[in-house]
């Protein structure tokens, strides 16, 4: 069996499901949130990498470098919020992070 | 002559200005100098003009200064008219406001704000100066709104006592509905004859005499109507019945304001224009008649409310308010003469018993509950003589011209006859008329009485003060006769706060000082003399060459010339202020505290004139519980509901009510947003594939 272009696909859609679904059902950890951020966003690379290839076009993958870069930048303040939200709230379950209620 | 008379008017503006601006800076003593000293100024130069008109042949001149309002054919100008009948007032008011100004230096001594007195007395003489010499109906208006707001604020003066603002208030509001009157009577005028000024319209009259505008399916005479209307403003100016309920309350402002503003001058300045506006009024048959009438039932009022009131400065307001109506009806049965001449007069006697009054309450240490005085006399010799002046006067005690007898009496004696006598003879032929003469006898009686009363329970009897160290409104003593249905059911004046003496002091009454006693003797040489001395000018053999035309008669006009009436009706006016004499003397004198047991009884009658026949009450009844509920209609129901409801609270509401919803979307959960956000992105993928596939 070769492996084509459906099963990195199908990967990918797996992966961003699950990433989908770890921001939704998640009730506890921001921490999640921000690891299911990461979810889609490697899905969304597999996905580039795949077209890529299966197109022979570079321009594919050199964007995925460009989400990558992104995805740290992100990840890093989002962290970084994280921990400042943490100091001042000693907690960082989900359901207590609504003070932006109306 | 012109540089004179601009002078003499604009001299009170300049102290006024003066002390109202700079009174804190310079002082309260440079300021009451600096207004007096223009209005003693004023003064002279008012009798040079005065004496200039009656023995030096000086001609009845207008100078105009400048343009004023210059619209279309609408021209006014500020201009200074003098003739007879402002020669006259001239003198009147600047006599009086100069001995008030004069007077107030006592009277005022212990007021803290004297510069502002001064100054508002000031703005007062100007404003009253310029109605006088007004040659327009501009002016004349200007005139007359200014001396209302001078007596606003001067009634008003006290403005820590609510009952002294609410005073001001009313006669402000009331004379707003005289002065409603007033200018459609002006509008009336300028619409028919297309001009203002007085010298231009006044030729014109008996031309348009029976000019006649239909309105609302009936004709009306327009001289009947313009007059009417004109009228309506001297009832509110002058307290005439209907529109008098102000003046008893503006005695609320100090004593001196009283006597000027609200005796000697503003309040005649309604006679003033009926007298000025003879030449229209002389072709107004109807609209005389309702002079007379009102005239002559204001009198009658006015004189049985006087009779019972206790407080002595409200006693001498009704007293005038019932000498206006001499006049008014005086005016209204053709007599200008009588009526200016009774003005005249009455402006010193009146005057004279105000500033009396007021000494009687300086020393008093500001008690003006007549049943708290009694046998002052000694106490307050002077005053007491001036007031006794004052009363003979008021009162028209006098020789009348019967048997053979030259008449000889005080001032009111020659004026009052006068008017009785006119009224009588134009009675001959006009049943109001008549009414007034009966009217004006009666009330003679009337005026008698209630002027007597006063000077015996002021001056004489027992003393009813000092019994106790009477703290002001603490129930009276038993000795005051009082008894519960007696007790004041309305306010009057209570001595105000800050008085620097008097409450706590010792109580004993005390002379007022020389000057307060210098003017009350130049009036009382008035109150005696300027009846006999000037009678042959006013309304005597020499009145033609007096006035000069600045007062006209129709041609079928004859009351001022000298009728032979019957001996009763010449005595009846005599006889009644006897009667009255003797009633008050046989209640206050004889048997001292009859009249106080007749009070106490309380008959329907003396109920009904207590409370001043009703007419507080009836007003409040009606007027102003109507406009209360109008008011009320609008404001809750219109601007609260409608305006209100619709505008700015609506859209309030309703951007709250929006605002409160859309909030509840913001349920603050990340997942919540994500979802919403990954539903929006969903939707718009399948709206951009369907569209390209298209």
């Amino acid at each position: 069996m070769t492996i084509g272009l459906v099963h990195y696909l199908a990967v990918a859609a797996i992966l961003f499901t699950i990433g989908v679904f770890g921001i939704f059902v998640n009730r506890k950890n921001i921490i999640v949130i921000l690891m299911s951020i990461e979810l889609i966003l490697l899905a969304v690379n597999i996905n580039l990498v795949a077209f890529s290839v299966y197109l022979h076009n570079v321009v594919g993958q050199i964007f995925a470098m460009f989400v990558l870069t992104v995805a740290a930048a992100e990840a890093a303040v989002g962290l970084a919020i994280l921990v400042t939200f943490f100091r001042n709230r000693g907690d960082i379950s989900v359901d207590d992070a609504s003070m932006m209620r109306g | 002559m012109e540089t004179l008379v601009t002078v003499l008017v604009f001299a009170p503006i300049v102290g006024a200005a003066i002390a109202g601006l700079f009174g804190r800076r310079i002082g309260d003593v440079p300021s009451m100098a600096v207004t007096t000293g223009l209005l003693l100024l004023s003064c002279a130069l008012s009798w040079t003009v005065f004496v200039q008109w009656t023995w030096g042949g000086l001609e009845p001149f207008t100078h105009t200064l400048m343009r004023f309002i210059h619209v279309g054919d609408f021209q006014s100008n500020w201009a200074i008219r003098i003739d007879g009948l402002s020669a006259v007032m001239l003198i009147v008011v600047t006599t009086v406001s100069a001995l008030v100004h004069l007077y107030s230096w006592g009277y005022m001594a212990d007021d803290p704000s004297k510069p502002r007195f001064f100054a508002y007395l000031s703005l007062f003489t100007f404003a009253m100066l310029a109605l006088v010499t007004a040659a327009d109906f501009m002016q004349l208006f200007l005139g007359w709104e200014g001396v209302g707001l001078a007596s606003y604020l001067l009634i008003g003066f006290w403005f820590h006592k609510d009952t002294a603002n609410a005073a001001a208030i009313k006669a402000f509001v009331v004379n707003r509905v005289g002065d409603f009157g007033f200018v459609l009577g002006v509008m009336t005028v300028f619409w028919a004859f297309g001009t203002i000024q007085f010298a231009e319209i006044f030729p014109l009259v008996a031309a348009n005499a029976d000019r006649t505008w239909e309105f609302a399916g009936q004709n009306w005479r327009l001289m009947d109507l313009a007059c009417a209307l004109l009228f309506v403003g001297a009832m509110g100016k002058s307290a005439q019945f209907f529109l008098h309920t102000w003046l008893p309350d503006a005695m609320e402002g100090p004593t001196p304001v009283s006597a000027l503003i609200h005796a000697a001058t503003m309040v005649t300045a309604g006679v003033y224009m009926v007298c000025l506006l003879s030449p229209m009024f002389e072709y107004a048959p109807v609209a005389k008649n309702i002079v007379t009438l009102i005239g002559a039932v204001t009198a009658l009022f006015a004189a049985t409310v006087g009779l019972t009131q206790n407080d002595i400065k409200r006693v001498i307001a009704y007293s005038t308010c019932s000498q206006l109506g001499y006049m008014f009806f005086a005016a209204g049965v053709g007599a200008y003469q009588a009526a200016m001449f009774h003005l005249f007069t009455h402006a010193f006697f009146k005057a004279l018993l105000f500033l009396g009054a007021g000494s009687v309450i300086h020393g008093m240490h500001h008690e003006q509950d007549m049943r708290r005085y009694g046998a002052l006399a000694k106490a307050l010799p002077v005053t007491y003589a001036v007031m006794m002046i004052g009363t003979i006067a008021i009162t028209g005690l006098g020789v009348p011209p019967v048997f053979g007898l030259e008449p000889l009496g005080f001032a009111g004696f020659y004026s009052k006859e006068s008017i009785i006598h006119a009224a009588f003879s134009a009675g001959a032929e006009n049943g109001i008329a008549y009414f007034a003469f009966v009217i004006g006898v009666l009330v003679a009686g009337l005026t008698s009485f209630y002027s007597w009363r006063l000077a015996f329970f002021t001056f004489n009897g027992h003393a009813r003060w000092g019994h106790d160290d009477h703290a002001h409104g603490e129930a009276h003593h038993a000795d005051d006769h009082a008894s519960a249905a007696q007790l004041e059911t309305h306010d009057e004046p209570v001595a105000h706060a800050d008085d620097a003496h008097g409450h706590g002091q010792d109580h004993k009454p005390h002379e007022s000082p020389w000057i307060m006693l210098v003017p009350l003797l130049v009036l009382s040489v008035g109150a005696i003399f300027a009846g006999g001395f000037f009678e042959g000018s006013f309304i005597g053999h020499h009145q033609e060459e007096f006035w000069r035309g600045a007062i006209f008669n129709g041609p079928d006009n004859h009351v001022m010339e000298h009728h032979e009436a019957p001996v009763w009706a010449v005595l009846a006016p005599l006889v009644a202020a006897i009667i009255g004499l003797g009633v008050a003397a046989y209640m206050y004198l004889w048997k001292e505290g009859l009249g106080a047991r007749l009070a106490a009884r309380g008959g329907p009658l003396y109920t009904f004139f207590y409370n001043k026949w009703f007419f507080d009450e009836l007003y409040q009844a009606t007027f102003v519980r109507l406009a209360k509920l109008l008011g009320d209609l609008f404001w809750k129901g219109g601007d609260q509901k409608i305006i209100d409801g619709l505008g700015p609270d609506g859209v309030s509401a309703v951007s709250y009510e929006v605002g409160r919803r859309a909030g509840k979307l913001q349920s603050g959960y990340v997942y919540h947003y994500a979802f919403v956000m990954l539903l929006g992105v969903a939707g718009i993928l399948s709206y951009a594939l369907w569209a390209w596939g298209r």
